[in-house]
């Protein structure tokens, strides 16, 4: 570790750059949700609450509400399927090989991933087309543009996320400790939820993270295949910029986004500490 | 043993559940018809791709040139602030280390409005200025994270000797520390430019009207229904994804050593 001075040429840049193209745009909408709406979009350098004031109606509540309760939703099935999966990776003799099938989902145009469901579940999709085929339906039925293909979608989308950072914890454990808990007269399932799962908690912090911040910010999957009762606080924001053009309250729901995610992140770190502290 | 049973089911699942929509996709994009009725098989879609979606390769090719300039300047500056950070003492290191690992837990979208919200307010034109900055900016805190983890293999002493042995900075810098994060480098670099020629939110925000990226070209196409062009599209990028993970995994082997 050297002390001189020299520090500041290697991380200036880097400084510079988070500052200027993170920092200040940050800030920046934090002042524009106190200002004044412009009349053509933009804003009006005048103090305002206005923005506020509409965001504390009860119909964007329920938006944040709903956005929350649905990114939860697709965390907690994302981790369901995602420790298992991971576990059987990481007890598989062929386990690269597992590992390379889940990165190239990984690796697959985010929107190409989408659209491969869209072609199945959509009204003149696979699923329809197959069912008027074998003559179970005469006409299609409606799978997508509803909460449930938005959940299906967002599950698909986040699990090679959520699988891979539990692959690396999970392949890290020591498995002779499961044995010894056994010896010492634990169950299965004592010793799966109070020795494995304790054990790769970190494992399952990121992997929530991974999957529950993007579902946050979430705007593509609920604007292709959700319905109306389907929008996330993304899709207001991206509305109210573009469409609506209050800029006022788009800042105010992007901070509003910002604050849940920075309390989601620091109440998950601060469980992933005292999952630390366990042994 | 019952786990056993439990876990394969949902590895099974996750397969079935990955790669079905994938096959249904490769499948219909040698349909001859329009829709997902099978009439038989053909390559006039591909042919379609290829010979007749200029748009398309036109998006292909900003997309290219974004991701590969905003990739080279995060992973410059990503790997000197790793440097930075864990070989040398200063004042603010705490809050650098903080705001590097910030931009990732912030989402996309609040990304792009935030810098589009910037550019309005400087007057910067939007275009491909705006979506260079954003996808670098997007892009820096992998790549200072990849680096730093290798930083914390490596010893030292070694630095140090080659001071000792008379080296300058610059010497030292090209001939000892860089080859020596070569495997991190690289890494850095190619999940940067996978992440930029992905991403479309951030740049759906940024990217004004005069250029459009590959992913922005895909989600018109998408939003103006299913074609059988997109199915070919899909099909090549899905090799492509295939021939990234078989490549990468031979790519490491070969600088790790």
């Amino acid at each position: 570790m050297r002390k001189d001075k020299k520090g500041i040429n290697y991380t200036l840049p880097i400084t510079l750059w988070l500052t200027i193209f993170f920092l200040i745009p940050m800030g920046i909408v934090l002042i524009y949700s106190f200002l004044k709406k412009g009349l053509y979009g933009g804003v009006e350098l005048e103090l305002s609450f206005e923005a506020f004031k509409i965001f504390l109606n009860p119909m964007f509540l329920k938006i944040v509400f709903k956005t929350i309760l649905m990114s939860l939703g697709v965390t907690i099935i994302t981790l369901i399927i995602a420790v298992p999966t991971a576990y059987y990776i990481v007890k598989s003799p062929y386990k690269k090989m597992y590992i390379y099938l889940i990165i190239i989902p990984f690796w697959t145009n985010f929107l190409i991933r989408i659209y491969s469901w869209m072609a199945i579940l959509g009204h003149n999709g696979f699923v329809n087309m197959f069912l008027k085929k074998i003559g179970l339906i005469d006409s299609s039925i409606q799978f997508l543009y509803n909460t449930g293909a938005v959940i299906l979608i967002s599950v698909y989308t986040s699990l090679p996320f959520a699988i891979l950072p539990l692959y690396s914890i999970i392949d890290k454990f020591d498995f002779s400790l499961m044995d010894a808990a056994r010896d010492l007269g634990a169950t299965n399932k004592e010793a799966f939820f109070k020795v494995f799962l304790p054990n790769i908690k970190s494992g399952i912090f990121t992997a929530g993270i991974f999957t529950f911040v993007p579902m946050l910010g979430s705007y593509v999957i609920p604007k292709l295949v959700g319905g109306v009762n389907s929008i996330f606080m993304g899709n207001v924001i991206a509305r109210q910029l573009t469409e609506t053009r209050n800029w006022p309250l788009a800042a105010t729901i992007s901070s509003v986004l910002i604050l849940i995610t920075m309390i989601f992140v620091l109440l998950g770190s601060i469980t992933k500490k005292r999952g630390g502290d366990y042994e | 043993m019952n786990k056993r049973k439990t876990s394969l089911f949902f590895f099974i699942f996750s397969m079935v559940f990955f790669y079905l929509p994938l096959l249904v996709i490769v499948i219909y994009s040698f349909n001859e018809g329009k829709s997902m009725v099978w009439q038989g098989f053909s390559v006039k879609w591909y042919k379609e791709l290829f010979l007749y979606s200029d748009e398309l390769w036109r998006a292909f090719r900003y997309s290219i040139f974004i991701a590969i300039i905003s990739s080279v300047v995060s992973t410059t500056l990503g790997t000197l602030g790793a440097i930075g950070i864990h070989w040398h003492k200063f004042k603010y290191k705490k809050y650098l280390k903080v705001l590097g690992y910030l931009p990732l837990i912030v989402p996309d979208i609040i990304m792009g409005v935030s810098l589009l919200i910037l550019f309005v307010t400087v007057k910067l034109k939007l275009g491909l200025i705006s979506i260079i900055i954003v996808h670098t900016t997007f892009n820096i805190p992998f790549v200072l994270f990849i680096v730093l983890a290798r930083l914390s293999d490596l010893d030292y002493s070694i630095v140090e000797a080659a001071y000792d042995l008379g080296a300058t900075e610059m010497e030292t810098l090209k001939k000892v520390i860089i080859p020596m994060l070569r495997p991190a480098i690289i890494s850095g670099f190619l999940i940067a430019i996978t992440l930029s020629f992905d991403d479309f939110v951030a740049t759906f925000f940024v990217a004004g009207p005069g250029i459009t990226t590959l992913p922005l070209r895909i989600y018109s196409m998408i939003r103006l229904g299913i074609s059988p062009v997109i199915n070919a599209l899909s099909v090549l990028f899905i090799g492509f994804a295939v021939t990234l993970t078989l490549s990468t995994t031979k790519l490491q082997k070969y600088f790790i050593k």
